[in-house]
């Protein structure tokens, strides 16, 4: 019984991790186009983007998710993610990228902001462009400033990707739910927060292991 | 043919008037002292020089080669800029060195990237070489793989010294290299400055360290309130000094004494 149940919930959490992997590949570049956006001195470009990250960080990623998914089909009354798993998994993801993709702007907004302008000004004075100011001195320094929020914000991802079932996007929380009723048992949905807790003590790991990586200057 | 010309430099930040008409010129192998209380422009002044700030008006010349002429309003590529900030070296009062780079690797840094952004292949070697040679010269070479935040507020300075000597720049500017530093860790900066103003190093010096100006410097420019109210030799300003302002500025200093 407990192998079948932990093979059932290892095929939910591969539905999971895959939401949490291609979410992390798109929202991370877009998060940083968002964060130059937001520091745009063209009014027709910052007004714009951050009047979106207020919206995005103003709204439950719950909302966002039932917006995402049933807004189109009832503007254009036809469902645009069509009918079936793959269709709701790409809804899913795009509320998940939007999402995090504005938070993660913040963080790096307040990365790049932090560095004291005094690093541009040695690198200019020293005959540097533009461009080697950013990647020999200043990205580093970012880096490793936003690795703490960042980390925080990349663990709660894992625990928000159960919340797809509102979709009905089948993670492994609904497959440990499902026993409930097929079987009469509630074990296998506790069973399912051992996933969450051994995965993300992997990723506590290896931000822990990146912090001390990067501790050699401060 | 002077080293440095400078000529009428106006620059305002909105409504306030921070530079209003300034005017100097320096030899090689000069020291320059500067001074002044705070507000009366000598930053900003030093900025100017090193392109950080655009003066709204003036002239400024190395050699004879005009490097800004507030007259032409054609916006020049950063690529310009770059080549014109390279006649200047900067120290700065809050160092800013590079926290992620060792004592050696903030010094080599500019001239490896300054190679490469010319396109020609960086010398790794003799760049080290010099570096090694710089921070032997501060007294520091047994700092060298030491990162910045492992070096007193002293050694750091003196590493950013040896990092702008590396460029070999005409004219080396300090912006009060000693204002961040406490009263111990001081004299060891100005030992090094006042080494290299003994091996007629063009040098620009914004100070408070009124005896170091007096004996360091050939020529001494008091400034209040954007304006140069004394220039002259260190005898002329400070023993013989003309204005009410800088007789009132000189007393105050000679008190805290």
């Amino acid at each position: 019984m407990f192998a079948e149940v932990t093979l059932s919930l290892l095929e939910g959490f591969l539905v999971t991790l895959k939401l949490f992997v291609l979410t992390l590949v798109f929202a991370l570049p877009l998060g940083l186009l968002i964060s130059f956006g937001s520091m745009s001195k063209l009014k027709v470009i910052n007004v714009p983007i951050n009047f979106l990250i207020w919206i995005v960080r103003g709204t439950p990623l719950l909302l966002q998710l039932l917006i995402i998914y049933y807004g189109p089909g009832i503007i254009m009354k036809n469902n645009i993610w069509g009918a079936g798993d793959g269709g709701r998994f790409i809804a899913a993801l795009v509320a998940f990228v939007i999402n995090y993709a504005c938070y993660f702007s913040v963080i790096y907004r307040g990365g790049i902001q932090s560095i004291p302008v005094g690093q541009y000004e040695a690198g200019e004075v020293l005959g540097m462009t533009r461009g080697q100011i950013f990647r020999k001195i200043v990205l580093l320094q970012v880096i490793k400033r936003i690795v703490p929020p960042i980390s925080n914000e990349i663990i709660t991802l894992v625990k928000d990707t159960s919340l797809a079932r509102v979709i009905a996007v089948y993670e492994v929380i609904w497959a440990g739910q499902a026993y409930i009723k097929s079987a009469g048992i509630i074990w296998p949905l506790f069973y399912t927060g051992a996933f969450y807790l051994i995965f993300s003590a992997l990723l506590t790991w290896l931000f822990h292991y990146i912090e001390k990586r990067l501790s050699y200057f401060q | 043919m002077a080293l440095l010309e400078v000529q009428n430099i106006q620059k305002s930040f909105g409504d306030t008037e921070v530079l209003k008409d300034i005017s100097f010129s320096m030899e090689k192998g000069q020291a320059l002292s500067i001074i002044g209380s705070s507000g009366s422009g000598k930053t900003t002044l030093l900025r100017c020089l090193n392109f950080l700030e655009r003066p709204d008006r003036g002239i400024i010349k190395i050699r004879d080669e005009v490097l800004f002429d507030g007259e032409k309003k054609r916006k020049e590529s950063e690529a310009e800029t770059r080549k014109k900030r390279l006649h200047f070296g900067l120290v700065f009062q809050s160092f800013n060195l590079f926290p992620q780079y060792t004592a050696l690797e903030n010094v080599m840094l500019a001239p490896k990237l300054n190679a490469d952004a010319a396109g020609k292949k960086a010398d790794t070697g003799e760049i080290e070489a010099r570096a090694s040679e710089l921070l032997e010269q501060m007294g520091l070479s047994n700092r060298k793989d030491n990162y910045p935040h492992q070096l007193s507020g002293g050694q750091q300075q003196r590493v950013a010294i040896a990092r702008a000597l590396a460029l070999q720049p005409d004219i080396l500017c300090f912006d009060e290299p000693t204002s961040a530093l406490d009263p111990e860790l001081t004299g060891e900066v100005l030992r090094v400055i006042r080494e290299l103003a003994d091996n007629h190093t063009t040098m620009i010096i914004v100070t408070h360290e009124m005896k170091f100006a007096h004996d360091v410097a050939d020529q001494v420019i008091f400034m209040d309130n954007g304006v140069i109210l004394e220039k002259g030799t260190p005898d002329d300003v400070f023993e013989h000094p003309t204005h009410d302002r800088t007789k009132q500025f000189l007393a105050g200093y000679s008190n805290a004494q």
